[in-house]
């Protein structure tokens, strides 16, 4: 798939994005441009900087160079919530659920920047707080119903520390979807899961794609998934953009294969 | 590099028996959280009841018991131990919503009771300012909020033991500022007096039944207040820059705001407190609002489990009418401790015969330790129990007190520990074998030193309920298991 060039500004728009922390530059130049309802994976071997580039995005860094346009507006020295209230959520590589308050409880708590109601009001139970509040309810039973069985009503009053490891990634995407997102920022979705569950994940990329119409930036070490669901794969090496296009292409870029092979050692000797 | 062909799609899971034996494990972690047998059914029909009910029967029963004939000493206790619950329903806010460990909460109940003696007295201009509480009320939690969020402010970045530093020397810094500042307005050293009683369109507070009336209307109604804000957006906020702010700050969050929210809120609880404090002592002195009250309210919010509101409340009034009521005197502080000890033994020691065994031991110990200390010399039990009544009956000839006990009691209090040490990592046999004269020198040192040092005495016993506690119970007597999350 090609990077659309038309008029329209794309969702997110990575322009030469540099971070240095001290001497080292984390991050060198990026570009990235990622359109409306679009899958694009991020690859690379470890320490090459895409959860980094995820933190630029969402705000918990600033670049030292460079800009990010969201929806046609610099996003960058936003403050986190900031970001996620203009339709940036995330997922974590090291899950960081709400692990003591309930499952549906997590999934409310990320509404916080979409609902009004201020103390007193929520106090007093006024109308239109208890209207809001019923609102983030049925918002929240929704997007844990995109999960089937998996987060089924019975756990909803469940505390999260309760969940097993798989239902605790899914939880966090749910909680991500109640930030009603744009585009969503998943970090290794499918860590730690086994074959079958792998399987799941990419399903369920393309269907929060298909049925919640959000694009999607996914960092992802299992290939299965990356080759499954990615519309466009961009590979990172060293805080360096080494490669973009569609998997095949990525995946037999020299650049790629160096990077995470090594140099042939053969073609090294030459002639 | 390249990949094989994708895997096929998963097939569909069998729905029903799977989900079936999945929820079956799920539920069992929560039938767990119930004790066996009839008292598991009473707290399931005690959890079926919703959370109005439950606070308006614990109004009732509040209300209702000074009825039943409370002296003035008790009443005085129920006072204070209310005025702790109150603080310590606020503290839940800041400390079991927000997790943010604030050592300076005591400056705030200073503040409010400061704030309503300086509205409603002739500290100020020529013939004072007499405020009614109507008035005065609302002017000291709405400056103590406004306080909270300029305490706030500077640290709203820090969390932890950076949190607690700063806050703990703005808790001191109150103090010396009450101290030291303004002597003709704050009094100095020697506070504030002639402060007028709670009063409004024409009625007054006076007495000590109005205040404890008063204060259980206004720890229940916050409770109540605090029950509707925790089920709010704003409790969930908290609660989830508790668990975790990074992932709060990504979730649409305002982390910082959010905390500052707590301080003010946390702030305002406490002032209420301190204004009813003022009133109803009609007086405030610096050393009222110092560390070692502090520590109170904390034994209470962690005694009674930090998140819940019951459990705030509960624990306050636990710890103070133990620390304030029964541990002054010294017959009610003897059922306490020997209350206890045969508690522990008899919730700790599997099977019975290792009790019994145990109970008739240390019987027997005690018996002819005590006779074979009055062989040799008649003046090693001349000293007599302090409590008196059927316990000081029973310990007479089983407990040695000798005439002149203060340093035999110091080093039996030294041997104590040792033994309690000693009792901690030895297993086995030999433990039962070691409970017996620990067990005897625990009252002998209790009767000899302990009971006649009551005000330390009273730290101490505070500090073996927590530890007790902590190990019995980590979440505290009301309060939710929790995990800890990383940081």
């Amino acid at each position: 798939m090609t990077v659309p060039q038309d008029s329209v500004p794309p969702l997110l728009e990575l322009n030469s994005l540099s971070l240095a922390f001290g001497g080292l530059l984390a991050l060198s130049e990026i570009d990235l441009r990622i359109g409306d309802r679009e899958i694009v994976s991020l690859i690379g071997p470890n320490g090459a900087g895409k959860t980094t580039v995820f933190n630029v995005i969402t705000g918990v860094y600033r670049p030292s160079d460079g800009d990010v346009r969201f929806a046609g507006h610099s996003i960058v020295g936003r403050p986190p919530h900031r970001v996620a209230q203009l339709g940036i959520a995330r997922t974590f590589q090291s899950l960081r659920l709400f692990l003591n308050m309930s499952v549906i409880e997590n999934v409310m708590a990320a509404t916080y920047g979409h609902t009004r109601a201020t103390p007193p009001e929520s106090i007093l139970r006024l109308p239109w707080a208890r209207r809001e509040e019923r609102q983030v309810r049925a918002l929240a039973e929704d997007v844990l119903s995109f999960f089937g069985q998996r987060l089924a009503g019975y756990r909803w009053d469940q505390p999260a520390y309760s969940l097993s490891y798989a239902n605790r990634r899914r939880l966090e995407i749910a909680r991500a979807l109640a930030t009603n997102p744009k585009l969503l920022l998943l970090d290794e979705p499918a860590a730690g899961m086994n074959p079958a569950e792998t399987r799941e994940v990419t399903e369920l990329i393309a269907r929060l794609r298909d049925e919640r119409g959000v694009a999607i930036c996914v960092i992802e070490h299992d290939m299965h998934v990356v080759a499954g669901c990615s519309d466009r794969v961009v590979a990172l090496d060293h805080g360096v953009k080494v490669a973009e296009g569609d998997f095949d292409e990525v995946a037999n870029d020299p650049a790629v294969v160096e990077a995470y092979l090594g140099r042939d050692p053969e073609a090294l000797a030459g002639p | 590099m390249s990949i094989d062909t994708p895997p096929p799609p998963a097939s569909p899971q069998p729905a029903g028996p799977q989900v079936g034996a999945d929820e079956w494990v799920a539920r069992q972690q929560q039938r767990r959280e119930y004790l066996p047998g009839g008292f598991g059914q009473m707290q399931r029909a005690i959890d079926g009841v919703g959370w109005w009910p439950r606070l308006a029967a614990a109004a009732v029963a509040g209300l209702a018991l000074p009825l039943i004939g409370l002296g003035g000493f008790q009443l005085q206790v129920g006072i204070d131990a209310l005025v702790v619950a109150l603080l310590a329903i606020g503290l839940n806010i800041v400390v079991g919503w927000a997790g943010l460990l604030d050592l300076g909460y005591v400056a705030f109940f200073g503040f409010g009771a400061y704030g309503f003696a300086l509205l409603s007295s002739s500290q100020i201009g020529r013939h004072g300012i007499h405020l009614p509480a109507i008035a005065s009320l609302p002017i000291v939690m709405i400056a103590a909020a406004a306080l909270g969020l300029i305490v706030g402010w500077p640290s709203r970045r820090l969390f932890g033991d950076y949190l607690a530093i700063v806050t703990l020397f703005f808790g001191e810094a109150f103090v010396a500022f009450t101290n030291n500042v303004a002597p003709s307005k704050l009094g100095g050293p020697n506070g504030i007096i002639n402060v007028d009683p709670i009063n409004s369109f024409g009625h007054s507070v006076t007495s000590n039944e109005g205040y404890y009336y008063l204060l259980v209307v206004l720890v229940v109604g916050t409770m109540a207040v605090l029950r509707l804000l925790e089920t709010s957006r704003t409790g969930r906020a908290w609660r989830a820059v508790r668990e975790d702010s990074l992932a709060a700050g990504a979730m649409t969050i305002p982390v910082n705001r959010v905390k500052l929210m707590a301080f003010a809120f946390g702030a305002m609880v406490a002032a209420l407190a301190g204004t009813i404090f003022a009133a109803q002592q009609i007086s405030v002195f610096p050393t009222d609002f110092d560390t070692p009250f502090l520590i109170v309210i904390y034994a209470g919010l962690i005694l009674g489990g930090a998140g819940s509101i019951a459990g705030a409340a509960t624990g306050a009034l636990v710890v103070m009418v133990i620390y304030d009521g029964l541990l002054r005197s010294p017959t009610d502080s003897a059922y306490l401790f020997y209350g206890m000890i045969l508690l522990t033994m008899v919730v700790k020691l599997r099977p019975w015969r290792r009790l019994y065994l145990i109970l008739a031991a240390t019987a027997a110990f005690g018996f002819a330790a005590h006779s074979i200390a009055a062989a040799i010399s008649p003046s090693a039990v001349a000293g007599g129990s302090q409590s008196t009544g059927w316990i000081a009956d029973a310990l007479r000839d089983w407990v040695i007190v000798p005439a002149n006990p203060q340093t035999i009691g110091n080093w039996g209090f030294v041997l104590l520990i040792c033994l309690l040490i000693a009792l901690v990592q030895i297993k086995g046999a030999w433990r039962t074998v070691l409970l017996v004269p620990t067990i005897y020198l625990a009252s002998f040192v209790w009767e000899t030193r302990l009971v006649a040092e009551p005000a330390i005495t009273r730290q101490i016993m505070i500090g073996a309920i927590l530890i007790v506690m902590m190990n019995a119970r980590p979440q505290g007597l009301l309060g939710a298991r929790r995990v800890e999350t990383p940081q």
